[in-house]
């Protein structure tokens, strides 16, 4: 193929500087300044991809961030390839290679193209309705429609490009960088506003800026010539930032808006290394100036979507920004003045054109005079009702509209033709001022939905406004700006405008044909292959609200979020429904209004700096002593020890047994804790906690239970009496963060008259534990001078002492049955701690371990986790914890729906323990527990929450709830598995030790 | 996304802020007395107004003060912020 349609040099366009590039394998040419559609058109390529439903052949149809059709897959490289790439927006770089979508096996010859000839049974919510049923083939349909379907393909491998985010501060920001924008911005900026201009092309001028026909002039200068000069200017104001290819892809409330700036991907593949890819910009502004241009319509009629149909506007910026002409053999069609334009502009680059279809009668503006006066053919009041050729266009019948518009009359015409250009008028890119909460208003006489009421300090200007011909613009521009800068003057009051647009309209929504509804093909949406048909199915099968119909025919729901066909589906809804277009309303734009890359909105927070990790002070002796770790919140918890060829199980059952047969040791710095001080400390305590805490001694320590409103177990923990009004409050280790919330909100918010301070100390104190028969002995020699003898240091007290010369708290608490120590010392001296009490237990062959021997040791207790063995349904009675909720005291937290009638149900799940009958056999958590599994349906009575094999006991232990298991002491349960049934025992959930004895051994 | 003007610290961005649900319920001094639907009506019981609305808001990652917000739920637009303990103002009510 040669690069035989480039008809006229361009500015824009470099072409001392030759790019080559790969579509489908194949190497051609462009320039550079060229994007690939440019590029592929100027290679006489207009089929590109394939439709998504029907797999009928897709051309490029626009110039822009709208384009439907032409979406390409970019790379090969199996981290960078990426999917939904509009051709419309790829700048070409040298190494560039692109290949179309959804086609299988290629775009020429794709065997999906039989649903096209299979599309009479393909209707709107053919997937719904044939997929549906059965619910257990959905996995089989799934992999042919993904197949067949599917858009683009995901990297496998991870994304090797860098990605930022930035906070952007500024006074007023102009979106869109077209005449309106430009005038916007250095008015804004002259006058001391800091002042950001975004457009998402890689130059500002909008379409203005190509626009080369005396027709439109600016104090006698071609429209071009003098944005220009404007353009050179504001490029020297210093408080005026500009940013190119950066597309606002959110515009949220309070003026807080999103934008991808993209800073690398028109560059040369080698030239990109180490630089930042996209940047997403956090831009709060004061202001925002709307300048967001408007898109062109296309017409809806009988197969109006073949390669080689194109936006007539598209068209034209082809021939004059890229130099590059579409067809050889144009034809245009309209309903109004818009295709003129591209006319003129064809004609004076000698490009032919064939015809002009019009929908209109009556015709008579000064640009259609000119074209008359070309002799150029235009046939007024006709319609196209039909186009032939599979993978390109090669001709049109026409015929003549009624006078109402809904039918055709008289013969067809046949016009030969390589290339159909089409408008049907202009449509606001309203998009980010309704995402920013702005409602809109509709206006009959050229039927668009314009911007009506601002929810934030923010105008729209241009375009977006409604205002489609330069005099429009600018002969409000000037007053517009005043009133919303609050500024006297602006260089822009009187301007001398000459501008030929005539705004006659004829709106058709739905083209007539010769051939019934039935047999044709008029597209609304291109990407999701929704005709018109499809959408007067769904009015016909009672969906009424546009919202319903969009999801039920898909309108509007491809990646494009149909930019192009939303106005026509509302008009032909509201025409079938015979209701008023303003009536339906819209469907709403969600951002982002263009994709953005999964790189652009995770920046730099990927890989290790995904997630804040906490490590405890003890952390690198767990590494070096090659612990396993799990994250428990945002901590990283030694698991266990493996020693040598030990898995899980083995490092788990031999940790667990020495902790018991001598001693264990565990690093507990993870768990929450929280300085609890002031005079009413103990009252405070009194209400938060479900047991009463005023007469506990200073030097005492106790287990509380904290309760939610609704009477749930919420978090626990062991809190010590320092002095008399001085507490330290330990939490669990994932609650740690809610619980602290809580209770300043009870603080703050129902008792602000006690008198009481919280601190989170949790990182200030490392916390070691020390368990085990053998507990004291070590301690002892850790800490020679502290009286360990139970008469003065029993089992829930505290002391304060010192290590060498470093304070500490050594409290004597359990979580594991097992006489024990827990020495809280400033963080950095933690780990020369952990050393010392690991030398001192050596001869008594101290085994570090991690929480799972953790659990293991508790649950032989019977001694809860909070979100392990409760899931914020379990009241403490439930939990066969009534011991701990104290009768005397008059209010506590969630004490009031401790009898509520729901809370006071006997057949509520409650807490016991499991033996299964074969003392190996080990549940699995989570597993239901039943009484009689073949009864139909099953009953299921609740669930194991907590399973391990003892080697203390030599048994399988299990932790469970059952509905009404308190008084199921010795009742046989069955846990159906998958292959097997397992039989249990319901027994007391403390399994060792009932007495306590160990605690003092 | 709002910029919330914490009574305390000043105009800050919403993402250091989190809501705290309808304002103005007051914990029953005795619950003791009440019938399960009383205290239904207290634990349960929530408008979810679109309009105006009272609600409590804390700066979680700033002061940590919990206060009072009037908010339009309709549009997002802040009304009115108040301290903790004070009247909320009277023309919204
Ligand atoms: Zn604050």
């Amino acid at each position: 193929m040669t690069n035989n349609l480039r008809v006229k040099s361009s500015k824009f366009i470099d072409e001392t500087y030759k790019i080559s590039f790969k579509f489908n394998n194949k190497t051609y040419y462009g320039y550079k300044g060229d994007t690939l559609a440019s590029a592929l058109l100027a290679n006489n390529i207009h089929l590109v991809g394939r439709s998504f439903k029907y797999h009928r052949p897709r051309g490029i149809m626009t110039a822009g961030s709208e384009e439907p059709n032409a979406i390409v897959q970019l790379h090969k490289n199996t981290s960078r390839t990426e999917p939904n790439v509009r051709a419309t927006e790829v700048e070409i770089y040298e190494g560039l290679e692109a290949s179309s979508q959804n086609c299988w096996p290629s775009v020429n010859f794709d065997l999906g193209g039989i649903n096209n000839f299979l599309s009479p049974v393909l209707p709107a919510g053919f997937y719904y309705k044939t997929f549906m049923w059965p619910a257990s083939f959905w996995g089989k349909y799934e992999y042919f429609i993904r197949k067949s379907a599917g858009l683009g393909k995901s990297p496998t491998e991870p994304d090797p490009d860098i990605y930022e985010h930035k906070y952007i501060h500024c006074d007023v920001l102009v979106i869109g960088a077209g005449i309106s924008g430009i005038i916007a911005a250095k008015t804004s900026a002259k006058n001391g506003f800091k002042t950001l201009l975004i457009d998402e092309k890689p130059h500002l001028g909008g379409s203005t800026i190509y626009q080369n026909s005396d027709h439109f002039k600016i104090n006698n200068q071609i429209s071009s010539s003098w944005l220009e000069k404007e353009i050179n200017e504001i490029k020297k104001i210093d408080n005026l930032k500009i940013k190119t290819r950066t597309s606002v892809a959110a515009f949220h409330g309070y003026n807080f808006l999103l934008a991808r700036e993209n800073l690398t991907d028109h560059l040369p593949l080698h030239q990109r290394d180490e630089k930042v890819r996209h940047r997403l910009l956090k831009i709060r502004t004061k202001k925002v100036i709307c300048a967001t241009g408007s898109l062109e319509r296309p017409l809806v009629f009988n197969n109006n979507d073949r390669p080689g149909i194109l936006l007539s506007s598209a068209i034209e910026k082809y021939s004059n920004l890229f130099g590059v002409a579409c067809g050889q053999k144009n034809v245009l069609f309209t309903n109004n003045d818009s295709a003129y334009e591209t006319a003129i502009s064809l004609f004076q680059k000698g490009i032919n054109i064939e015809a002009i279809i019009d929908n209109r009668e009556n015709v008579d503006s000064k640009l259609v005079k000119e074209i008359e006066k070309n002799n150029i053919k235009i046939y007024k009041g006709y319609t196209v009702v039909n186009t032939f050729g599979y993978k390109r266009i090669n001709k049109i019948s026409i015929m003549q509209l009624s006078k109402d518009g809904q039918k055709v009359v008289g013969s067809k015409i046949s016009i030969d033709c390589d290339c159909l250009g089409m408008s049907g008028g202009w449509t606001p890119a309203v998009h980010l001022f309704t995402q920013s909460g702005g409602k809109l208003k509709f206006r009959d006489e050229d039927q668009v939905f314009i911007p009506d009421t601002y929810p934030s300090d923010q105008i729209s200007i241009g375009s977006c406004n409604g205002e489609f011909t330069l005099d429009e613009i600018l002969s409000s521009i000037s007053k517009k700006l005043k009133d919303f800068l609050n500024i006297k003057k602006t260089e822009y009051e009187n301007l001398e405008i000459q501008s030929h647009f005539n705004k006659t309209k004829r709106n058709i929504w739905l083209l007539p044909s010769d051939k019934i509804i039935g047999k044709t093909k008029p597209f609304v949406d291109y990407q999701n292959d929704a005709t018109a048909k499809d959408i007067k199915l769904a009015l016909r099968e009672g969906f009424r609200s546009i919202e319903h119909v969009k999801r039920y025919t898909t309108t509007g729901m491809g990646t494009d979020q149909g930019k192009l066909g939303n106005m026509h589906a509302l008009g032909i809804i509201s025409e079938t429904a015979g209701s008023r277009m303003g009536e339906l309303g819209t469907t709403t734009f969600r951002p982002p209004y263009t994709p953005l890359t999964f790189g652009t909105i995770v920046g730099r927070n990927v890989g290790e700096y995904f997630d804040v990790s906490r490590k405890t002070p003890i952390h690198d002796w767990h590494v070096e002593n090659k612990a396993k770790f799990e994250n428990v919140g945002q901590w990283k918890r030694a698991w266990f020890y493996p020693k040598e060829n030990e898995g899980m199980h083995e490092a788990v059952q031999r940790e667990s047994k020495a902790a018991r047969d001598s001693a264990g040791i565990l690093d507990a710095s993870t768990l929450g804790k929280i300085d609890i001080q002031g005079t009413d400390a103990s009252e405070f305590l009194n209400r938060v906690y479900t047991n009463a805490w005023s007469k506990l001694a200073i030097g005492k320590c106790r287990y509380g239970l904290m309760l939610n409103e609704d009477g749930m177990v919420y978090d626990d923990g062991v809190t010590t009496r320092l002095d008399e009004n001085h507490y330290i409050m330990t939490t669990t280790t994932g609650g740690a963060a809610t619980v602290l919330s809580k209770l300043e909100d009870y603080l703050q918010t129902e008792w602000p008259e006690l008198d009481v301070y919280l601190t989170s100390v949790t990182d200030h104190y490392a916390t070691i534990s020390v368990c085990g028969p053998n507990s004291k002995k070590i301690i002892s020699k850790v800490i020679p001078n502290l009286d360990l003898s139970d008469e003065k240091f029993p089992h829930m007290s505290f002391k304060n002492t010192k290590i060498d010369k470093v304070t500490c708290r050594v409290m004597r608490i359990s979580f594991t049955g097992e006489q024990s120590y827990e020495i809280n010392i400033q963080a950095n001296y933690g780990k020369s701690v952990w050393d010392k009490c690991m030398q001192a237990g050596k001869e008594f062959n101290i085994t570090p371990y991690g929480t799972e021997t953790m659990h293991l040791l508790r649950a032989e207790k019977g001694f809860i986790i909070v979100g392990q063995d409760t899931d914020a349904t379990m009241t403490p009675i439930d939990l066969q914890m009534d011991w701990i909720v104290s009768k005397k005291k008059y209010d506590f937290i969630g004490k009031r729906s401790l009898y509520r009638s729901d809370t006071i149900r006997d057949d509520r799940k409650q807490l016991i323990g499991l033996v299964t009958e074969n003392p190996k056999e080990v549940l699995e958590e989570g597993a239901q527990i039943v009484l009689d599994a073949n009864k139909s349906p099953v009953e299921m009575l609740g669930h194991v929450t907590s399973s391990y094999y003892s080697p203390n006991l030599k048994k399988s232990i299990a932790l469970g709830v059952v509905k009404g298991g308190k008084n199921m002491m010795g009742q046989k349960l069955i846990i159906p598995m998958e292959n097997k049934q397992i039989n249990v025992t319901v027994t007391d959930p403390v399994f060792l030790d009932k007495e306590n004895k160990r605690l003092n051994a | 996304m709002f910029l919330i003007h914490c009574p305390y610290c000043g105009e800050r961005e919403q993402s250091e802020f989190k809501a705290g649900g309808e304002a103005h319920i007051v914990r029953p001094k005795q619950p003791t007395e009440l019938s399960d639907d009383q205290w239904a009506e207290y634990l349960f019981m929530r408008k979810n107004i679109k309009g105006v609305q009272f609600e409590r808001w804390v700066h979680t990652h700033g002061c940590r003060k919990w206060f009072n917000m009037v908010r339009d739920t309709s549009n997002d637009e802040i009304k009115a912020i108040y301290k903790m303990g004070e009247k909320p103002p009277t023309k919204y009510k």
